[in-house]
């Protein structure tokens, strides 16, 4: 009973976060702007085309980042596991990487040709890390899946040195820039629309998959003698969370650090057990992320006179490393237990 | 025996995993309500056996059946419905409680956004109330003893409602005491459920007084098959481990027991 109630305060707290980010920030807004104003009053522009779909995207975003991780963590059995384990973050990054460096400012359907790139890149690294599984002997543990991710995430990396290093100062900086993640680009609710039905698909998967992730945290042996057909469910889980956080990784660059705190402070809020832990990390990732986005899009405004924003990526670990290890420092059992 | 009560065969069977064969061509058959002790030196491919049973390995040459259908027919919740693997009472962490693992093990029958029914939690008092696990239910399971912990994991086959179990080395790291519990209960399930009981153990002595019948893996083969009484004699058991063990006379049941040499003696 307690559980249901934390998780219902998760969505009160998102709920809140959603309905207030859109009024702050440099530009004043008023309430009634929501239902009109008038037709050409700028600041109904800024928050319809700006500010409400900058939120929405940071919402999706933090709402798959969480949801990848949680479902990673269980899989895996490793607390260190996110969403970006198997190699997708630096696939996608290395897509847009390609495309920075190829000069690649053209646009398709509306999309930008880097966002194009970034999916591409993160499809491919699912496909890679497929084949392995598919060809790699039958003991091949999920312990080697984490290593081919690593094995990947630092090959990609490599690349992108290599790429940067032959780029000029420019495309560099563009490609850092990327690297760090952030909503600066979502303008209009086009682009919200099209990482939607990915984030919905994956965390309505990783949900009906919901009694099998409680199982695998007891180890696989004891998860197959209790019925769970393991090669299906552990690729429809690669499949899901490689889907929704590749969308989200090609529209905002990888974020890091999401989607390793948020499942471990929802954990410690309402306990292991995913019918009430992967609610709360889904609605608390979304919100986190929708925080860290406004602190990074204000918090310049104070100490500047030019507007000016912190990349949401640089913000997540900011806030997110103190408050992490003063949790860490609190609790009691072990950072192996979960 | 009647073809009808035969619950597990193996016919023919084997199995290889990194070009070293672990199992090779075992045959044998098990009925309704047995309790068969594996047996066999370390390395045998005792463990390997029950797990190609439960298919947590796939693969291998030759057939497996369980309820007299080949293994590979079932989907894997329905081969839960027949069959429960126990593992050993290991160090793993497990952070649920007691109660909500047992519910968790009810898997088979649970569907994915359904609320957990009443006949689920009726299932899972059922099991904590016949393994003497009632005590411990709000217990985290990882802060349990060996002992208690093994009682868990065959309350979780009980409230898997499945007829044939599977256990790996039950009593290895249990003092005499939770031995001798571990053992009561799985007499009790065979009388009570009629369970079949499959168990992989070191100990001969148990195996002697407990199974109806003793199955010997040497090297991957199977060298001895039959009631355990026929085991118990020195050449026999000096083919299945390779040395000299040393038999003396149960005071209670009459049987060969085996007790250690003493060294330099």
């Amino acid at each position: 009973m307690k559980k249901s109630w934390i998780v219902f305060g998760c969505a009160l707290f998102a709920l809140a976060v959603l309905a207030a980010a859109p009024f702050i920030g440099m530009e004043r807004i008023p309430l009634s702007a929501l239902w009109g104003g008038t037709e050409n009053d700028a600041r109904v522009g800024i928050l319809w085309k700006l500010r409400i779909p900058r939120v929405l995207m940071a919402f999706l975003a933090g709402t798959a980042l969480s949801a990848g991780g949680t479902s990673f963590q269980a899989l895996f059995r490793n607390p260190l596991a996110t969403p970006f384990t198997l190699g997708v973050a630096s696939g996608a990054s290395l897509g847009a990487t390609v495309c920075f460096f190829l000069g690649g400012d053209f646009a398709w359907w509306g999309v930008p040709g880097v966002t194009i790139g970034a999916l591409l890149g993160a499809l491919l690294t699912v496909l890679l890390v497929a084949l392995f599984a598919a060809r790699a002997p039958a003991g091949a543990t999920t312990a080697t899946m984490l290593l081919a991710g690593v094995a990947l995430s630092f090959f990609f990396s490599s690349l992108i040195l290599f790429l940067q290093y032959l780029s000029d100062p420019t495309q560099t900086f563009r490609i850092l820039r990327w690297t760090m993640g952030g909503m600066a680009n979502v303008v209009g609710l086009d682009e919200v629309l099209l990482v939607l039905p990915f984030v919905v698909t994956g965390c309505l998967l990783v949900a009906y998959l919901i009694h099998e992730l409680n199982l695998l945290l007891m180890g696989e042996d004891f998860a197959v003698s209790r019925g769970v057909a393991l090669r299906g469910v552990k690729r429809t889980l690669y499949f899901a969370v490689s889907l929704m956080v590749g969308a989200v990784v090609a529209f905002c660059g990888p974020i890091g650090f999401v989607g390793l705190i948020v499942p471990h402070v929802c954990r410690l809020l309402v306990g292991p057990d995913h019918r009430a832990l992967l609610p709360a990390a889904l609605l608390t990732g979304g919100a986190f992320l929708v925080v860290c986005d406004t602190v990074g899009r204000t918090v310049l405004f104070f100490t500047t006179t030019a507007p000016a924003e912190i990349p949401v990526g640089v913000i997540t670990a900011l806030l997110g490393g103190p408050f992490f290890l003063w949790i860490l420092l609190g609790r009691r059992s072990g950072p192996g237990e979960f | 025996m009647n073809n009808a009560d035969v619950v597990l065969r193996a016919e023919h069977f084997s199995y290889a995993c990194g070009g070293k064969t672990i199992l090779r061509d075992v045959s044998f058959s098990i009925g309704r309500g047995q309790y068969v002790a594996i047996v066999g030196p370390n390395g045998a491919g005792k463990t390997t056996l029950l797990k190609c049973f439960d298919r947590l390995l796939d693969g291998g040459a030759g057939t497996l059946e369980i309820d007299g259908r080949p293994r590979q027919s079932y989907r894997q919740k329905d081969l839960a419905k027949r069959l429960a693997y126990v593992p050993q009472a290991d160090s793993r962490q497990i952070p649920f409680t007691v109660e909500q693992f047992l519910l968790m093990c009810r898997y088979p029958y649970l569907s994915a956004f359904a609320a957990v029914r009443k006949t689920d939690r009726e299932a899972v008092r059922q099991a904590m109330a016949s393994t003497g696990t009632l005590e411990f239910a709000e217990r985290i399971l990882s802060t349990l003893s060996g002992g208690e912990r093994q009682k868990v994991y065959i309350a979780a086959a009980l409230a898997q409602d499945a007829a044939i179990w599977l256990l790996d080395e039950p009593t290895t790291f249990l003092d005499y005491r939770r031995q001798q519990e571990i053992l009561a209960l799985l007499a009790q399930a065979k009388r009570e459920f009629r369970a079949t009981i499959v168990a992989v153990t070191h100990d001969l002595n148990h195996a002697v007084l407990e199974a109806d019948r003793v199955l010997a893996l040497k090297d991957g083969s199977v060298v001895f098959n039959g009631p355990p009484a026929e085991m118990m004699i020195p050449e026999v058991l000096q083919r299945i481990y390779g040395t000299e063990l040393l038999l003396v006379q149960h005071p209670q049941a009459g049987m060969p027991m085996i007790v250690p040499r003493k060294n330099n003696a």
